[in-house]
């Protein structure tokens, strides 16, 4: 038993729901008590779909328990075949229906439905979500996939977009386009938009993109034993990933012709003058472990950051999310515990962070920007316009992302310059950013007598150490604008503890100022 | 007063039910918990159940938005399903940790889900035990949210009930209301009844336990939520006596459930009329700029949270709209016969759901408002329907007369948003 207050992920059935409603012409029938229908509005409503997802519930309840659980579950087949017409359907249970042992693999195997039935075994209390809709989807592919002749011309597959997944609907396209410049056409997308006939065509294509091993990696290696498919390695997400991955597709086919570069903006709005400021800022990346890794490399060598520390939620990626946190001298945070992220983040007190929408909630208590690279997202990430993570629009789009949470490198110069302006002063935030309340400012029409009379404040104490504040140096401090006050804070503090001292004054904020001095 | 003889035709309390057992687009009894932990300042809801559960309370309302949300799942594992750890002593040791992390919780419920249910730990014997072990500065209660027992609301339902056997005994004659209302809502009702006199009010939750809700022989109680059968039955068994009357929607319900209260405490007409006078005046305004874009409508309920019945009586007498179906997920007699009494006849009243079957219905019908769950309001946007999702019902203040207005523009934004769009969808 293990408390816990939000998930990173849910349930390994959410992951063949991702599956399924990503599909066209499958239909997945759940044994699952009611209640478990609230995963349909993932979709209709913090994805926007505007159909349901195609999946019928076999509602059971209590007092079905002692009867006939297995009837309810055939009869939810049967109307699901006779209503929807699939050319295929899945079959599988909720957390619940496990306990009740109906099988319902083997029940559906004897209704002759006519029609393909591909059966999940889903473990409930031992997996997850990512798990659920990599299984899934290889399930589905091991079942339909027909053995045939390869095409003349070089094709290739996209494996692992889904519903629900962080920008898979314009990373499908942006890699389209990036595949058509190397002179490969796209034979069948999936799971997004494939038809349980597409899937059986997946052999005919001569190798594989996988695009979100999270979801899609069980099914390319099975096509890769199976069909002798190859499949790449490289997840194309920032400029040198790209880079790789178009040299990767050009070894496995042999083709020669290169991308089109013209679109790709990042390295010069990388290199341009008003990015000096983001020089070594410190990040932090949370997420899943592919977009945390690809995002690390660019974040230290596309964007200039400093990776203060980085971790992900899906312990099947462990080992390669440990490799890039070494190479970035950090250590990795496995964990899918949420509270666990917030305490290394509060301790790391990075100038952002890089997450999932809990890390956004994170940021949000903490006062620290935050910018959102992986599942799982809210509404607000599901945007209208075009936003692929991969390929060089994909950096294009990444550059806006990461900088968009932070203050204008210009603006920064006059918070330094200005402090206590009634413009630009700490509650202010980035300009960019509406919705800041005004803050009355007592001393602005040449200082009140409230304003002046106001007695000198306790020294404060540090948290968790013995060092005090005393009030001028606490004074100065808050005229240090807010994205780096934690920082100052934690430095001083820390400069304080290493010269063995019990006080902090102004003398030593500024000691420590220089001795940090970068 | 109003006038509040059933209108011609008569009303819908004796109209055949259609009752259909198929796929059911509903939330569990979990979902209470997301309300009621607001509400109960010092309570911590524990759910003993499985991801799935935890994932259903963080998506179900988009809540992933409480700095320090008080509830949480303890999520089954392999281990505990196997016997290979005692489910008890797991439980036990996450309870102790997680109270002394917060010192702050006074009131733990242990909320028993699908799973627990399935496999059947005792919550019952495990709240008794743990009561033991962290009275008196921790009461710990238990009751189900499963989906395989509850509906939505009837998690709060479950959860009132709970509180009942252990509420203080009390000879005196007080007035109960019972039913989780906003902080701001509540503060009006009691003012009313207290300017007509009524003091002696006693509430079901209390925002804190130290609060001195009780009950006996001599109290009286009224709900002010539609969907509180077992509260209301385990009242009953403590010898509480129950005062039906329409649900305090609208001015007319609010008026009807004012009057059937104060009725029972003696309260004249002058003194009642003129303390309602004003809000009654005003509440009819606020309504009637708002009915302007649903007056003539027709309406559509998908069972949701038993709210349907006394809203549908709401949007019919007060708004002018006319009501197709109004599904609910359970009826009572007791509780929902009062608004049914008032509710014109006409549309087919349906309890339970086959939600493939209704969905025909709706799509045969093309009402001009369909009141669904989130799963079905984007779907049926897409098909040309206009939409009110039904949990914002469950979650915006809509009580008494000075929400009335705004429990009218809940229904009339979606319709005026659909008449404002000029733009057509691309394809």
């Amino acid at each position: 038993m293990k408390l816990t207050v939000w998930t990173y992920e849910g349930p390994p059935h959410v992951g063949a729901m991702r599956v399924a409603t990503a599909m066209k012409g499958l239909h997945y029938v759940l044994h699952a008590p009611q209640g478990d229908t609230y995963a349909d509005l993932l979709f209709t409503m913090i994805e926007r779909r505007n159909h349901r997802p195609p999946v019928s519930y076999t509602t059971f309840q209590a007092r079905d328990l002692g009867s006939d659980t297995a009837t309810l579950f055939k009869t939810a087949c049967q109307d699901a075949v006779d209503r929807f017409d699939p050319q295929a359907i899945i079959v599988g249970a909720s957390c619940t229906a496990e306990l009740i042992q109906d099988d319902p693999a083997g029940l559906a195997e004897t209704m002759d439905l006519k029609i393909p039935v591909i059966a999940l075994e889903l473990p409930s209390y031992s997996r997850k979500e990512n798990f659920g809709a990599d299984e899934t989807f290889y399930q589905i592919v091991r079942g339909l996939a027909a053995p045939q002749d390869r095409t003349a011309r070089i094709i290739c597959n996209l494996l692992g977009p889904t519903a629900l997944g962080f920008r898979n609907r314009d990373d499908v396209e942006e890699l389209t386009g990036l595949l058509s410049d190397l002179g490969v056409d796209v034979n069948v997308v999936a799971p997004l938009g494939a038809t349980p006939a597409d899937i059986a065509r997946l052999p005919a294509a001569h190798f594989n993109v996988l695009m979100y091993p999270e979801t899609g990696e069980a099914a390319a290696r099975w096509l890769e034993k199976t069909y002798g498919q190859p499949f790449t390695k490289t997840v194309p997400i920032g400029v040198a990933a790209t880079r790789d991955f178009i040299a990767e597709v050009q070894a496995i086919t042999g083709l020669t012709a290169t991308a089109d570069e013209s679109r790709l903006r990042l390295p010069w709005w990388s290199a341009s003058v008003d990015s000096t400021y983001l020089t070594g800022k410190r990040v932090f990346l949370f997420g899943d472990g592919t977009h945390v890794c690809a995002m690390a490399r660019m974040a230290r060598d596309e964007m200039g950051f400093e990776v203060a520390g980085l971790g992900c939620y899906n312990r099947e990626q462990a080992r390669a999310v440990r490799a890039v946190a070494r190479d970035m001298g950090v250590e990795a945070l496995i964990t899918d515990d949420y509270l666990e992220v917030e305490q290394a983040i509060e301790a790391l007190a990075p100038e952002m962070i890089m997450g999932t929408q809990m890390e956004r909630h994170i940021g949000k208590r903490l006062g620290i920007p935050c910018a959102v690279i992986s599942a799982p997202v809210h509404v607000q990430d599901y945007p209208a316009r075009y936003s692929p993570v991969m390929g060089f629009e994909g950096a294009n789009v990444i550059f806006d992302t990461l900088v968009h949470p932070l203050v204008m490198g210009l603006e920064e110069h006059l918070l330094t310059m200005f402090r206590d302006d009634f413009e630009f002063h700490d509650a202010a935030g980035p300009s960019h950013h509406g919705g800041h309340a005004p803050v009355a400012m007592s001393d602005a029409s040449g200082g009140s007598i409230s304003g002046k009379m106001m007695p000198d404040e306790a020294p404060s104490v540090a948290e968790g150490s013995n060092v005090i504040w005393l009030s001028d140096a606490e004074r100065e401090l808050k005229k240090i604008p807010f994205f780096v006050r934690g920082k100052a804070r934690r430095n001083t503090e820390a400069f304080a503890a290493q010269k063995g001292l019990q006080q902090i004054s102004l003398d030593t904020l500024y000691e420590a100022k220089a001795h940090y001095a970068r | 007063m109003n006038d509040l003889t059933p209108t011609p035709g008569g009303g819908c309390r004796s109209a055949p039910v259609l009752k259909q057992r198929g796929q059911r687009e509903v939330f569990c009894g979990l979902t209470g918990i997301i309300w009621l932990h607001r509400k109960m300042q010092d309570a911590f809801f524990l759910v003993v159940g499985s991801r799935t559960c935890a994932h259903l309370l963080q998506s179900a309302a988009g809540v992933m938005i409480f700095a320090e949300p008080r509830f949480g799942t303890a999520i089954l594992e392999e281990q505990d399903l196997a016997g290979m750890k005692d489910a008890h002593t797991e439980l036990d040791r996450e309870v102790a940790r997680l109270l002394d992390r917060r010192p702050d919780i006074r009131q733990l419920f242990l909320v028993g889900s699908c799973p627990s249910e399935v496999i059947k730990i005792d919550l019952a014997r495990a709240a008794e035990r743990l009561t033991q072990v962290h009275a008196p500065h921790v009461r710990v209660l238990n009751y189900s949210g499963s989906g395989i027992e509850t509906t939505f609301t009837e998690g709060e339902d479950a959860c009132l009930a709970s509180m009942v056997p252990v509420l203080k005994d009390t000879p005196a004659r007080e007035l109960l209301l019972v039913g989780a209302l906003p902080d701001v809502v509540e503060d009006q009702m009691l003012s009313l009844l207290g300017q007509m006199g009524i003091d002696n009010i006693r509430l079901l939750p209390a925002r804190r336990i130290d609060e001195t809700t009780a009950v006996g022989a001599n109290t009286v109680f009224a709900l002010t939520q539609p969907f509180l059968g077992e509260t209301h039955a385990a009242l009953m068994r403590r010898g509480a006596r129950h005062i039906p009357a329409p649900m305090p929607f609208g001015e007319e319900g609010t008026t009807a459930w004012l009057r059937a209260v104060t009725a029972e405490f003696g309260v004249d007409d002058a003194t009642f009329d003129a303390v309602t006078a004003a809000p009654r005046a005003r509440a009819r305004k606020a309504i009637a700029q708002a009915a302007e874009h649903l007056n003539g409508k027709s309406i559509f309920f998908f069972p949701d949270s038993q709210l349907e019945i006394p809203l549908a009586r709401f949007l019919t007498r007060e708004c002018g709209m006319t009501a197709v179906e109004v599904g609910s997920p359970y009826i009572h007699d007791a509780i929902h016969g009062p608004d049914l009494d008032l509710l014109p006849a006409g549309p087919q009243i349906s309890e339970g759901q086959d939600v493939d079957l209704q969905l025909d219905r709706v799509r045969a019908a093309r009402p001009d408002l369909t009141v669904c769950g989130l799963g079905l309001a984007n779907p049926l946007e897409a098909e040309g329907l206009t939409t009110k999702w039904a949990i914002e019902l469950v979650f915006t203040p809509v009580h008494f007369y000075e929400q009335a207005g705004d429990l009218a523009s809940l229904f009339s934004r979606p319709i005026r948003r659909k008449s404002v769009l000029r733009v057509e969808a691309a394809e």
